[in-house]
């Protein structure tokens, strides 16, 4: 009996890999299993090694594992890539038709299973993804049928016939590997899970959701890895709301149309990877000066320039922090799970409409596309604050003059009001301006104007700007990263912990304004601080250092060969510190 | 209701004496009286350049944005709210030369807003230097042995890509180009109004004379029917392009908002951003 699985498909891309990994892991997530998946792909729709890694648990998980217990290979290059992760019991469920060679020097077993032949056999070599899975279920000892409903409702579309031809394939697959069985490896029983029923999605799914019940309706955005799936759910669901979604002609169109819009009074979104949010730079320095709403996500993928659009990466931090040029008050968050990518999306347009600022909400590759068991979801813990937008008739000027959008107040937030309201005019410029949005250039007032603006960030009200597993007083070690690397922290620190040592952790959601008291509080409490991130230069550790000082105790932890860290890297690592 | 008055501001323009665009913020103020908008009801959003501040000399809302995007800042105003009328305005190196890819979608997009473009040939707020509307051989700062790039046409470029309004003025004809502005601003979907507007300080060529000896009114040819796309392109290409009046106008197709699925009617702005419960846990449900 095992109470975690860690399950791999790959082939080339096109053959469907992809719809092999979503039936599995669908299936087993209704069985209650947390699941957390992640995609191996290239810049090509045809072609290419591609692969789907997928671990199933009892409990909750929130990273790759280090090795791999069944390799599905419909080709060679597959094991020749990717049987290094098996451990000596594991076992390679290979294509029968490509008459698979096993690597000497794993002590894995090799099945070759006629995938092919057997879907052609029923039909259509297209359902070898089906025969696969099959053979998968009679290594797990999983009964067949939990599959049923999941293909029901991926081809119930094209007929019971081809309903039924694919659940055939998946039993013609059970029973063939029931038979090497019979000759062979033991199963790997799977611990029965509890049940209930849970979310299975992809960052992106979550960010998108958050944007919805925050309240955006209406998005402008340039399709680009691995943002896109946002732009392609508001398009599904805004309709519904009233709102729409414009995919625009480039990524400048996108933001400042999501500039415009949200100017004109709807909370909107625009979202991208490194190379859009290269371009939308200028804009971000529009909406920081013109004091206008925006919500921007950034899901960062290997830089710079196209760099590898199809890895993980977490490099665009000082980019994001200080990124158009000039000097602006801007929000910098960094969700760590799926579920915070939901909340943070949604209260994202709480603080762009109560600072009039951009609030960039940074992701990256993993944690917006790796797919994973999502607990509820809790709506009711979504708000919607419009900050000092003016609801309410506005009083005639005297003199006519213009309404003072930018009135220099104590906090710095200035009332805002929408195009169309009476006696509300006022001019926006992203030149500097005065109180009415007249440009203006004198001394006193930009000091006064700058002030102002940046006045409005120095306390800002965040939920948790730092997530936060420290219960040691004296920690040996403090790890921190951000977005994607808290499920290798906390399975690292875990056997860190059972090694005896005493390890806390932050990962940081609020990346600026940074929470450099939170920080050091916790720096100070710690003898050395390893910093984990999936850059070359080590961001967040400088961001550390300049904020909180204690350069001598950080140590970078950096990985930056497109792949996200394993938990073994992270245990390793910090080993070898003491 | 408002009268060309209440759409002045007393903001003085920085333009120097005798450029052009003192004709066309004159003409935007008639228009906007004469079609019965109150100030609050316009919005002005404009890019960078010399004629980029106008959205600074109307008494509405205004939005100076950045450099080249005016449109799509523009077409993001409308969207938040279909009830506003919405001007896009600014030169023709912000709209032909750094915007010109947004011309060309907000072109063909056709969401219903007005584009006047003041178009005079060169770059004036950098003092001096060529813009893609500048003829081959115009001498300036930046070619000083005359321009050797093609000038661009942005009529006939606007009839190419599906435009539904477009429309060509000189900003001395303050009636006509008054009465473009209201038909761009009555037109169901994208109008693009591009207006000779001369920069007295660093084009020395394309002055108001030479514009008086070169123009011909569209009106003056007999038969002349803006509803054919065919005979206003070849109108444009016999007359280099330097012809005044409604060029071409398709009142058939439906604006973007019209076209685009799920709209809402009523400004998108007054919107409720509340949702109901069961509409959330039925988006959860689609994940499990």
């Amino acid at each position: 009996m095992i109470n975690q699985l860690s399950w791999k498909v790959g082939g080339q891309q096109g053959e469907g890999i992809e719809s092999t990994g979503e039936i599995f892991a669908i299936a087993l997530n209704r069985l209650g299993y947390y699941l957390y998946g992640y995609r191996h792909f290239s810049s090509r729709i045809k072609g290419g090694h591609t692969n789907n890694k997928i671990r199933v648990s009892t409990t909750e998980v929130r990273s790759i594992s280090d090795d791999l217990d069944i390799l599905v290979a419909f080709d060679q290059e597959t094991i020749d890539l990717n049987y290094k992760e098996l451990h000596s019991k594991g076992v390679i469920l290979a294509d029968a038709k490509f008459s698979p060679k096993k690597p000497e020097d794993t002590e894995a077993s090799l099945y070759a299973v006629p995938f092919t032949e057997i879907a052609t056999e029923l039909g259509t070599s297209l359902m070898k993804n089906m025969v696969a899975i099959g053979a998968t279920s009679a290594v797990l000892d999983l009964d067949i049928n939990v599959f049923e409903v999941v293909v029901r409702e991926i081809f119930g579309k094209k007929g019971d016939q081809v309903v039924a031809k694919n659940m055939d394939a998946i039993k013609a697959g059970f029973d063939k590997m029931k038979e090497n069985l019979s000759t062979g490896i033991k199963t790997m029983e799977l611990e029965k899970a509890d049940g209930k029923k849970r979310m299975f999605m992809i960052g992106n799914d979550a960010i998108a959701l958050g944007a919805i019940a925050g309240g955006c309706r209406f998005m402008a955005a340039y399709p680009i890895t691995p943002a896109s799936e946002i732009m392609e759910y508001l398009i599904k669901k805004l309709p519904a709301l009233g709102g729409a979604v414009i995919q625009t002609e480039d990524e400048i169109a996108a933001c400042t149309m999501a500039i415009g819009a949200n100017y004109g009074g709807v909370r909107s979104i625009t979202a991208s990877a490194g190379p859009g949010l290269s371009l939308k730079m200028e804009a971000i320095g529009l909406s920081g000066i013109t004091e206008t709403p925006l919500v921007i996500v950034d899901t960062q993928r290997g830089g710079p320039s196209t760099g590898l659009p199809t890895k993980q990466e977490q490099s665009d931090l000082m980019a994001m922090i200080y990124g158009t040029h000039g000097e602006i008050p801007k929000i910098v968050m960094a969700p760590s799970t799926v579920e915070e990518a939901f909340y943070d999306t949604a209260e994202a347009f709480n603080l762009a409409e109560e600072y009039q600022c951009p609030v960039i909400i940074l992701s990256d590759l993993q944690l917006s596309l790796g797919k994973q068991t999502v607990e509820p979801l809790d709506y009711d813990k979504v708000e919607i604050r419009r900050g000092k937008l003016v609801a309410e008739e506005i009083p005639a000027n005297e003199n006519n003059a213009y309404f003072k959008r930018y009135e220099v107040t104590e906090d710095g937030v200035s009332p805002r009001v929408i195009p169309g309201m009476k006696n509300g005019i006022h001019h926006v410029t992203g030149v500097e301006h005065d109180e009415q949005g007249k440009p203006s250039e004198s001394a006193t007032n930009r000091i006064a104007q700058m002030d102002k603006r940046f006045r409005k960030v120095e306390n800002i009200r965040f939920n948790t700007p730092v997530y936060k597993n420290a219960k040691h007083e004296d920690a040996d070690v403090l790890f921190v990263g951000f977005n994607s690397t808290r499920g290798v922290i906390e399975e690292a620190m875990v056997r860190l912990e059972n090694d005896g040592l005493k390890v806390n952790h932050a990962h940081i959601r609020l990346i600026h304004p940074f929470p450099t008291d939170e920080v050091l509080q916790l720096v100070r409490s710690a003898k050395k601080v390893v910093v984990v991130e999936n850059n070359a230069t080590g961001q967040l550790a400088n961001i550390m250092k300049m904020n909180v000082g204690h350069a001598e105790k950080i140590t970078k932890h950096l990985k930056y060969d497109g792949n996200p860290f394993l938990p073994h890297e992270v245990y390793t690592k910090c080993k070898e510190l003491f | 209701m408002a009268t060309f008055k209440d759409f002045r501001n007393n903001v003085k323009p920085n333009w120097c004496p005798g450029c052009g665009d003192f004709s066309v913020q004159a003409a935007m103020q008639r228009a906007a009286a004469n079609v019965g908008l109150e100030p609050e009801n316009l919005a002005v959003i404009s890019g960078i350049g010399c004629s980029g501040r106008i959205s600074g000399y109307i008494n509405s809302y205004g939005f100076h944005g950045i450099h080249g995007r005016s449109l799509p800042i523009a077409q993001g105003v409308k969207m938040a709210n279909r009830d506003l009328t919405v001007i896009a305005s600014g030169g023709d190196g912000d709209g032909y030369a750094i915007g010109m890819g947004h011309t060309i979608h907000a072109i063909r997009r056709n969401i219903d807003i007005t584009y006047i473009v003041m178009d005079n040939q060169i770059y004036g707020l950098t003092k001096g230097q060529t813009s893609p509307r500048s003829a081959v051989g115009f001498k300036t700062k930046s070619t000083p042995m005359g321009s050797i790039e093609e000038s661009i046409s942005p009529m006939k470029m606007a009839l190419t890509v599906g435009a539904t309004f477009v429309a060509q003025s000189f900003s001395t004809d303050l009636k006509d180009l008054t009465a473009l502005i209201e038909a761009g601003i009555n037109h169901k979907g994208f109008s693009l109004i591009n207006v000779f507007s001369p920069c007295v300080t660093y084009n020395k060529v394309n002055t108001y004379d030479w514009f008086k000896e070169n123009l011909t009114k569209l009106s003056d040819i007999e038969g002349y029917d803006p509803s054919n796309r065919e005979d206003a392109m070849q109108t444009l290409m016999k007359h280099n392009g330097l012809v005044t009046g409604l060029i071409y106008q398709n009142t058939e197709r439906k604006s973007y908002q019209e076209l685009v699925t799920g709209y809402s009617e009523s400004p998108l702005s007054k919107a409720d951003l509340d949702l109901d419960q069961n509409y959330f846990d039925k988006l959860v449900s689609e994940f499990i």
